[in-house]
């Protein structure tokens, strides 16, 4: 026993050192300028998509509950960067830096959190519930845990079909920190441990589930850990540096693909701001609100690239006008949009068509007999 | 859809009536927590259990001040954990503790169905009568949030259904005062159904210990002409609706059912053999909902008493889409309702 507990501790990776607010950070010589340049576009385009879904949220444009990666776009990009076309990628609510980086047009996302019929999800789904399938991106889950066993069963259903090797297919599933306590995680990782099914599972522990730390609701706080049980090999990284983030989900999805074996991944990071777009996050201290901003992802890598002499201020001012002005047509894409037309109402009830399928609107009688 | 109304729901008639002239007149959310104070006050064995009810003092800040007030062995924060925490719940009363669940919103309940239905439901009868589950579970429901598919559902015929459960789902202030006092006094599990759309709704709501009895409808507003049987919002469309017609010189009648299980069955068709005709209006979707059973129950109660069929305006049967053109549709509103309380009506050659 003491045996099987050490061999499963000693496959989980000591943790790296906590983000500490740093002003610079160096990157390896084989990392082509050119694409830590594109990382550092790609997450200002999520930072701005992100403060103008705020901006519209507040402005009525976008109703429902809104989430943002603001705090997170290191962790978007580096595992997006990681991921190949031919993945499947399952996330929670907190959604939108992903469907971007999965190359879906910010158009058609912003249409989908004005809920109009060009959204990714046909206004059916908003600011939760990106999918599109083209992309294999599978949802944008709006139930706490809820993607994780689809996610499961999606990379079962790869088992089926293609082998282990440097090609294969295989799941990625993200989740919050919070989600680590519901039942279905540990179903979930016990179902891929015992079926050796290819599949990441990454928490992006933001520190918060809402305004509860993870100290306060997870028995072993290091979530990485939490694959032991199920002897899955868990490591974790700093989720504000996107190559770390970008690094560690290589070696993650290297394991499931050559090995079709369940891997965890923890990247650490900040909220720069409230649960959703309404919460003002009364409940946090102004000290971790300080800690939170100085470990702002975005400046850093600015002041990195800069610092490296790869970027200089007027380029970065390019990339942000950039990426302002590619928000503002997604904006304007979104607005022009038609909203869905009531009679749509009963499309996509069932795929397969059904005598007596339900249609009546409220009030209409519902017997209307020959 | 009607808008969510932010003013206030006058009670009217019956239960209600004013009792004084210095009534004050509370939100709904401040007459839970009014309520939730008051019983952790008279009673140490309740205690609070519920994802973000302490530090965040509740996701729609029902448990606002609490855990300042009693601390946090009393307004327990939980990890989300829907099953785990329901379940725990479940085990405390066993012991005579007296936890009062908040589920953050009744879709979440879900993953405690099992703890619900096959253990709070089951233990006390399953047992021989030894051991009751005095426990309440708290949950906002409802759609017209845009809050898409699955955080807009209706799902209390699932509990309602439920032989061990008891359901209440109050409309007013004073009732969602009132029932809680009366759920958390109660030895069996209640199903406290709350909705989103009523928590800034005001009423008035007297002080003090005004405990209302489990499994009794009220009449809201007496009529002649018809009655609207509803419960929780549909209960305030459903009065503005009575408002609204009888300036037109409809007199409607509002059945407010306030507790889905048991069902006043009796009140129903009172109501229903004095106005001989019969609408209900639900928020839940029309297959197998309340109606189904409102209509069913007056086809053995009130039978010979009806001029024309009964109605329902209930919920249109698709996963309730996140874009509002497509949501407003869907949902059960006054208009809705006044529609079809005219073609009853019409029906039956009214004004008779
Ligand atoms: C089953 C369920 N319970 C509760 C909620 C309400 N809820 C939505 S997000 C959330 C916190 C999740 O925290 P975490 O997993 O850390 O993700 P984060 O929001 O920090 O990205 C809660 C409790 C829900 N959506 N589903
Ligand atoms: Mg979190």
């Amino acid at each position: 026993m003491a045996e099987r507990r050490r061999a499963a501790a000693a496959r989980v990776k000591e943790p790296a050192a906590p983000p500490e607010a740093q002003t610079t950070r160096a990157f390896p010589a084989d990392e082509p300028p050119e694409q830590l340049l594109g990382y550092y576009a790609d997450m200002v385009l999520i930072r701005k998509f992100e403060l103008s879904a705020d901006q519209m949220y507040k402005r009525a444009k976008i109703g429902g509950y809104c989430h943002l990666n603001l705090g997170e776009e290191a962790i978007v990009v580096g595992l997006m960067a990681a991921l190949l076309p031919t993945d499947y990628l399952f996330t929670n609510y907190r959604d939108h830096g992903y469907a971007l980086m999965r190359g879906l047009e910010p158009g058609r996302v912003m249409a989908e959190l004005f809920g109009k019929s060009t959204g990714v999800s046909k206004g059916r789904g908003g600011s939760m519930h990106m999918f599109d399938v083209g992309v294999r991106l599978l949802g944008g889950y709006g139930i706490v845990g809820g993607q994780l066993p689809p996610a499961t069963g999606a990379a079962l259903a790869l088992t089926y079909r293609g082998a282990p090797g440097p090609d294969a297919e295989v799941v990625m599933c993200q989740l919050g920190d919070g989600t680590t306590n519901i039942g279905a995680f540990h179903e979930s990782l016990n179902l891929a441990a015992v079926w050796h099914l290819p599949i990441v599972y990454v928490v992006v522990n933001n520190r918060l589930g809402m305004g509860t730390t993870v100290e306060a609701a997870a028995g072993e706080p290091e979530l990485y850990k939490r694959g032991s049980s199920y002897r899955i090999p868990g490591e974790r990284v700093d989720g504000t540096d996107v190559l770390a983030v970008r690094n560690g989900a290589r070696r993650a999805l290297d394991r499931a693909r050559l090995k079709r074996e369940p891997a965890l991944l923890e990247v650490m990071c900040y909220r720069l701001r409230g649960h959703s777009v309404v919460d003002p996050a009364r409940y946090r201290s102004s000290a971790d609100v300080e800690t939170a901003q100085a470990a702002d992802p975005v400046p850093l890598l600015r002041q990195s690239l800069i610092a490296a002499g790869l970027l200089d201020e007027a380029e970065a001012q390019r990339f942000e006008a950039d990426a302002d002005a590619r928000v503002a047509a997604a904006v304007a894409f979104a607005d022009a949009s038609p909203d869905p037309s009531p009679s749509q109402l009963f499309d996509y009830a069932y795929a397969t068509p059904v005598p007596n399928a339900p249609h009546a609107l409220p009030g209409e009688p519902v017997v209307v007999l020959p | 859809m009607t808008a969510v109304p932010t003013a206030g729901v006058p009670t009217e008639g019956g239960l209600q009536a004013s009792k004084g002239d210095a009534i004050p007149l509370i939100t709904y959310r401040q007459a839970l927590n009014d309520a939730l104070r008051a019983e952790l006050t008279r009673d140490k064995n309740v205690i609070l259990v519920g994802e973000e009810i302490g530090i965040f003092e509740g996701s729609y800040k029902i448990t606002a001040g609490l855990l300042t007030e009693f601390g946090p062995e009393r307004v327990r924060d939980t990890p989300i954990a829907e099953e785990g925490f329901v379940g725990a719940a479940i085990g405390a009363a066993m012991l005579g503790m007296r936890p009062v669940v908040e589920i953050m919103t009744l879709n979440f309940s879900l993953i405690a169905m099992d703890q619900i239905v096959n253990h709070a439901a089951k233990i006390y009868s399953m047992f021989g009568g030894q051991t009751p589950v005095p426990m309440v579970i708290r949950m906002p429901g409802g759609g017209g949030q845009q809050l898409a598919a699955t955080h807009s559902q209706n799902l209390e015929v699932w509990f309602a259904h439920v032989p061990g459960l008891k359901v209440v789902a109050p409309a007013t202030p004073a009732d969602a005062k009132a029932l809680l006092l009366a759920a958390i006094r109660d030895d069996d599990p209640v199903i406290f159904l709350e909705n989103l759309s009523l928590y800034n709704t005001k009423g008035e709501v007297p002080d003090g210990d005004d405990v209302a009895q489990i499994g009794k409808a009220a009449v809201a507003r007496e009529g002649t002409d018809l009655t609207v049987i509803a419960y929780s919002r549909a209960t305030t469309v459903a009065l503005q609706v009575a408002r609204q017609l009888a300036e037109v010189g409809i007199s409607i009648e509002v059945v407010d059912l306030r507790s889905l299980r048991p069902l006043d069955r009796e009140t129903v068709c009172a109501s229903v053999r004095k106005t001989s005709l019969a609408v209900v209006l639900e928020d839940d979707w029309l297959s197998y909902g309340i109606g189904a059973e409102i209509s069913a129950t007056l086809m053995e109660g009130a039978f010979d008493y009806l001029d024309a069929p009964v109605r329902r305006v209930a919920a249109a049967e698709v996963p309730l889409p996140y874009a509002e053109t497509l949501e407003l549709a869907a949902l059960p509103d006054a208009n809705d309702l006044i529609k079809v309380i005219r073609e009853v009506l019409a029906a039956t050659g009214f004004p008779r």
